[in-house]
């Protein structure tokens, strides 16, 4: 569950960050979060125990 | 023949001899032609899922949107994103459940977890119809670039008619082989010819990025943010959520979920994908380059920007580099789109619903036979449609998000979704989604009562809206109507 938490915070980041934000200063904010989006999908991988080799 | 047709053309029968010989060495049974035999590893299945990426929608409707409308167009960069976050924990138990089953189409996925036949058969015309759109916006951009980088030598309805026949003939032959095969050229290819004209566009023209941005900023202060009203900051927000939403319900996305031979590939996917979607930085400076250079294009005729400001740019043999490039994204997607719509007809809509007892290479050869059909009406809406490219695309997300309901409920431990109530769920969103589409009908128009800044919101909502509240209602009814039947145990 912390998991799915943790991947809720590129919803917010993008979806309710732009109404605040509004380079072009938007665009450089969206490409900001895909950045971190990766980085967070990263940690959820690493932490995932489903994902380890059986 | 000038030096662009002739490198077109080239690239053209190099993609065709690609996805012929994609066949070799593997017997074409019904499994292989759908889903590769399940045998696909990371690359394959990145590549498949990476498709919709580099489509001629990002190509041409990417920099044309970007020309056009400005910041609007950002919201084709953040979909994806949350469509690969989503992914992480959806793809997985599909591609179990699929595996375990034996299933083959996304049809079949709903048929055996809601127990109907008839959901299934609901399903895949909801996919049929949802997926024309993506194969005319497909044709539309194949036709827009042979006719503009052969110099009006060939015209743009001949070029829809080429493209048609060889996408076509390798779909026959080869199934989603061909179109992995040719997906990895594709990707390559335009990997380099985007990135190198979203460098070079801005450099040439303005001198740097910065310089582009603000020389765009004083000649159309506000375009590079959203605007108070119509494609808003709620139009972004609203359109981004519905896309990434319907991101996988597409028939062939989803079915690229199939051709996976393990679960943790979506997962890596999940993390890589979001960057590889960058790439689309690109296809926006372009866009936003041409804005002042090659200013006047209106409605429809914005898709031409990456075209016309390369014409301007570049020497013929160049301009044939891009057109080829752009020919690609339009042929791989395509051929998956037919594969899938082609699957549909014959095992979901055929096998399932009218001959029980056909044999998978009766099912293959009749999916085979509907290819040229599917694409024979493809054509006909391509060369009589007037929509813009991503207008096309829109259209397709509002009708496949409403599946999305249903699938998430299937996933649950206790599915509190009734097969009755997913079958009218659907059902009412779909008609919804067609009577919004045909009476092109805005939310402001159809409830002028609302606050301005929900007026903005993309009509698609509204339809999954209804769909979740006949879903809830009728679930809810079924189920009451469950519990009083007596048991037959």
């Amino acid at each position: 569950m912390p998991l799915r938490l943790l991947a809720l915070l590129p919803f917010v980041g993008i979806l309710v960050g732009v109404a605040f934000v509004n380079m072009p200063f938007v665009l450089a904010w969206i490409v900001g979060w895909i950045i971190l989006s990766a980085v967070i999908m990263g940690i959820i991988y690493a932490l995932d125990p489903s994902n380890r080799i059986r | 023949m000038n030096s662009a047709l002739i490198i077109i053309f080239g690239i053209t029968a190099f993609a065709l001899f690609l996805g012929i010989r994609a066949r070799s060495g593997h017997d074409m049974d019904l499994e292989q032609w759908t889903v590769g035999g399940r045998s696909f590893g990371t690359i394959f299945v990145f590549l498949l899922m990476a498709g919709e990426i580099y489509t001629t929608f990002t190509f041409l409707g990417g920099s044309g949107f970007a020309y056009g409308k400005g910041a609007p167009a950002y919201y084709i960069l953040a979909y994806g994103t949350l469509a690969y976050v989503i992914s992480y924990w959806l793809l997985p138990p599909i591609w179990r459940y699929a595996k375990e089953e034996n299933l083959i189409s996304q049809p079949h996925y709903f048929a055996k977890k809601f127990d109907s036949p008839a959901l299934g058969l609901l399903v895949a015309l909801v996919g049929v119809v949802a997926l024309v759109p993506y194969l005319v916006l497909q044709f539309k951009g194949l036709g827009l670039i042979v006719s503009i980088a052969s110099y009006g030598s060939i015209s743009s309805t001949l070029a829809v008619w080429i493209g048609a026949a060889v996408v076509t003939v390798y779909v026959m032959l080869s199934g989603v082989r061909g179109a992995a095969w040719n997906a990895v050229v594709k990707d390559f290819v335009i990997l380099g010819i985007v990135v190198f004209l979203g460098i070079y566009m801005p450099m040439h023209y303005y001198g740097g990025f910065g310089a582009m941005f603000d020389a765009i900023e004083k000649a159309k202060p506000g375009f590079l943010a959203f605007p108070a009203r119509g494609s808003s900051v709620t139009w972004f927000q609203s359109t981004v959520l519905l896309t990434a939403l319907g991101f996988f319900m597409w028939p062939h996305s989803f079915g690229s979920v199939f051709t996976a031979r393990d679960e943790r590939i979506f997962r890596r996917n999940a993390i890589v994908l979001p960057l590889y979607q960058l790439i689309l930085l690109f296809v926006f400076f372009v866009g936003f380059a041409a804005t002042l250079q090659v200013p006047g294009l209106q409605g429809p005729d914005i898709d031409l920007s990456l075209l016309k400001l390369s014409i301007q740019t570049f020497d013929p043999w160049f301009v044939g580099v891009i057109g080829a490039a752009g020919v690609m994204t339009a042929l791989v997607p395509g051929s998956m789109i037919l594969t899938s719509a082609a699957t549909l007809l014959a095992n979901d809509v055929y096998r399932s619903n009218l001959k029980s007892d056909a044999s998978d290479a009766v099912v293959r050869r009749l999916a085979q036979a509907l290819v040229p059909v599917i694409a024979l009406i493809a054509v006909c809406f391509t060369l009589y449609g007037g929509s813009t490219i991503v207008a096309l695309l829109l259209m397709g997300y509002n009708f496949v998000t409403q599946l999305f309901p249903a699938v998430v409920a299937s996933l649950l431990t206790r599915n509190p979704v009734t097969k009755q109530g997913a079958f009218c769920g659907i059902l009412t969103g779909a008609i919804a989604v067609a009577a919004i589409t045909l009476t092109k009908s805005t939310l402001g128009g159809l409830f002028p009562f609302l606050p301005e800044s929900l007026q903005d919101l993309n009509v698609g909502m509204v339809a999954l809206v209804i769909n979740l509240c006949v879903t809830a209602i009728v679930s809810a009814l079924t189920q009451q109507g469950l519990a009083r039947a007596p048991s037959r145990a």
